[in-house]
């Protein structure tokens, strides 16, 4: 009797662990459902874009993921196209002057405004701010005008000067430089370094996170930037490469599948940017969230 | 020669004045504490004379030269700050070879003196480490060898240790007294802190609302302190202050006997009188003032009381073996030549 009584506690000691055990994994289960529909959301663009880029043309409006004959010929005729260097030229070299530029001029600004006391700096830094509240659509006929007067239309200057300083950079900034103790600027310039050598060797090197997230969205919007380029240019030449692809579609049929090809190969850069500077990029929205 | 001259200092902000025309002169290797409470203008003086902030009207003199209107730069100064400002992305090396940057020296001679400062400070293994890797005790240092590197005429430490732990802060204060007795430089140093103030300067400059109260010795504020406020302010626990009148040279203290005193003050006058709670202690005889004992606090070899009297708590120091009974009555006298005798109006001392 003692044997049996031994024999039966254990399975049902075993069936009320699972049982437990059950119930926490249906906890998970269910949160890492939402993450992984959530996660796919995010990711079937891309596969999307993938899978169309190695289907042939009459295979693209097959609503499947996998196409039935995979093959490279997209990618072959996009590249051999000379045609998409340029784009992929233009857009390099738009992408890179407006983060290096957004970079020096916003911190430049950002730390005036932060660091030093004058006359009418708080009117500058809400003029400054209001233009975040007004949308690009609006802002492009000044812009179109401007470019035009000044015979920048259809250039790399054209395309490149709305971008090349942002209110929202500069604000990025001036909040980070808030960060960077008031002690460490008078400690330089007693120290006998001159303005511009304090905001170089001592307030830069402190807020290297804030100045990589920064790069980090100038450059990702000015490589996806599309409106304003297309207004801009008109040449094949001066094309970014957003503006180019969306020239694969013409007023008869949209080549989807070339369309898909060349985006595929432009998000190659973005990757890389993103790689080499994500840890920055994390750091400075955590601390960009902290900062309010 | 790098003395230092305040002469009619004055600094406003807006409309508010918040240093009334400061005379103060400080000798050659001086080591000189500027000592009062949150809002005394004790660091205005401070970054007046190191030329973060413009004076409003006066003279500053370093070395015999006004130099209102020179930059920082060119004071010949170097300023050790509360939160040490030393930059994080730099090593110890490169932070205090920081006031070299713009020396014109070799390489090899900068880098040789900064082995010196290294040297001085107990530092030469600690050249290549960044701040993050150092304690608060060593970034202080780091700080203090930043200072030092450019050899100026004057320091000035603006609350160096407030951000230190009580027991590291002894320490620093020991070693910044050393390194001046070392150095023999011209030290302006300020801080909150009385007991920072008695033990490393020469002299203290006590400073309250934007005036100075006294520019004294350690010995001279405590023992002869110019006015009620320095009385309070400096020693701890403070001064007890007592109502009184003077009567044809006897003190009489309600609630407590008559006292004979050598003063010039004549006929009958009230008076505060102000007695340190060490110069206080129990007796038998008769009393200067009497109450009963609210609570002691024991400190070993002494133990504080404090004495409920007619004029309020009083604090008084008793035998730490024997301190009399809680809530027991006791007697309390004092010498008459440690009775401090001060205007009840202005506070002004009187004797």
């Amino acid at each position: 009797m003692v044997a049996a009584d031994e024999n039966q506690a254990p399975p049902n000691k075993r069936f009320s662990n699972r049982v437990a055990k059950r119930r926490v994994s249906m906890g998970q289960y269910i949160r890492w459902s939402v993450l992984f529909l959530g996660g796919i959301l995010m990711v079937m663009p891309i596969i999307y874009m993938l899978s169309t880029s190695l289907k042939w043309p009459h295979e693209i409006y097959d609503v499947s993921l996998i196409p039935k004959e995979p093959h490279l010929e997209n990618y072959v005729y996009v590249l051999e196209d000379g045609r998409f260097y340029g784009w992929f030229t233009n857009s390099l070299i738009i992408a890179l002057i407006t983060t290096l530029s957004n970079v020096l001029f916003d911190s430049l600004v950002g730390y005036t405004l932060c660091k030093f006391r004058f006359p009418g700096r708080y009117i500058v830094f809400i003029a400054i701010l209001s233009t975040l509240m007004i949308p690009t659509e609006m802002l492009v006929i000044p812009w179109y005008l401007m470019s035009q007067s000044f015979g920048w239309l259809d250039t790399h200057w054209g395309i490149m000067f709305p971008g090349l300083m942002t209110a929202f950079g500069t604000f990025l900034m001036k909040q980070f430089f808030e960060t960077v103790p008031d002690d460490f600027i008078e400690a330089a310039r007693i120290d006998g370094l001159n303005e511009l050598q304090i905001w170089w060797t001592v307030a830069m090197p402190l807020v290297k996170p804030a100045l990589a997230a920064l790069a980090i969205f100038v450059f990702l919007g000015n490589w996806t930037a599309f409106i304003w380029p297309l207004i801009v240019t008109n040449s094949w030449d001066m094309y970014t490469l957003p503006v180019g692809l969306s020239t694969f579609a013409d007023e008869a049929d949209v080549a989807w599948e070339l369309v898909m090809t060349g985006a595929a190969i432009s998000t190659i850069p973005t990757l890389v940017v993103f790689l080499i500077f994500q840890r920055f990029i994390i750091r400075g929205v955590v601390m960009a969230g902290l900062k309010g | 020669m790098s003395n230092l001259k305040l002469g009619e200092l004055v600094k406003t902000y807006g409309q508010t004045e918040v240093l009334h025309s400061i005379d103060l002169g400080i000798q050659d290797g001086e080591f000189v504490v500027l000592v009062g409470p949150s809002g005394c203008g004790k660091s205005t003086t401070l970054r007046l004379i190191a030329g973060l902030e413009e004076i409003t009207s006066g003279t500053i003199e370093i070395g015999g030269r006004v130099v209102n209107n020179l930059e920082p730069k060119d004071r010949d100064i170097a300023m050790v700050f509360q939160n040490y400002a030393i930059y994080p992305h730099m090593t110890v090396r490169k932070n205090i070879g920081f006031g070299l940057r713009s020396a014109r020296m070799s390489r090899a001679d900068k880098n040789k003196r900064i082995d010196e400062i290294a040297d001085i400070l107990g530092m030469t293994d600690l050249l290549e480490r960044r701040p993050n890797q150092l304690s608060g005790g060593q970034r202080q240092r780091v700080a203090i060898g930043r200072a030092m590197v450019r050899d100026p005429a004057v320091f000035l430490f603006d609350e160096p240790l407030s951000n230190l732990d009580a027991q590291l802060r002894t320490q620093m204060r020991l070693e910044i007294k050393k390194l001046h007795q070392r150095v023999g430089a011209t030290i302006v140093f300020v801080t909150h802190d009385q007991v920072e103030a008695m033990t490393m300067a020469d002299r203290i400059v006590i400073m309250k609302d934007g005036y100075i109260q006294q520019v004294g010795t350690p010995s001279e504020v405590y023992h002869s302190p110019a006015n009620t406020f320095v009385a309070s302010f400096i020693g701890s626990p403070a001064m007890n202050m007592i109502p009184a009148t003077i009567v044809d040279g006897q003190i009489h203290i309600e609630g407590g006997s008559i006292i004979e005193l050598k003063t010039s003050i004549s006929g009958e006058r009230k008076v505060t009188l102000g007695i340190r709670p060490e110069d206080l202690e129990p007796t038998d005889g008769p009393a200067l003032i009497r109450g009963s004992v609210n609570v002691r606090e024991p400190l070993g070899h002494e133990t504080l009381i404090h004495v409920g009297t007619v004029h309020g708590d009083i604090i008084a120091k008793a035998d730490g073996r024997t301190p009399p009974e809680l809530g027991g009555c006791v007697n309390l006298r004092a010498q008459a030549q440690n009775i401090h005798i001060f205007d009840p109006e202005n506070g002004a001392a009187l004797r």
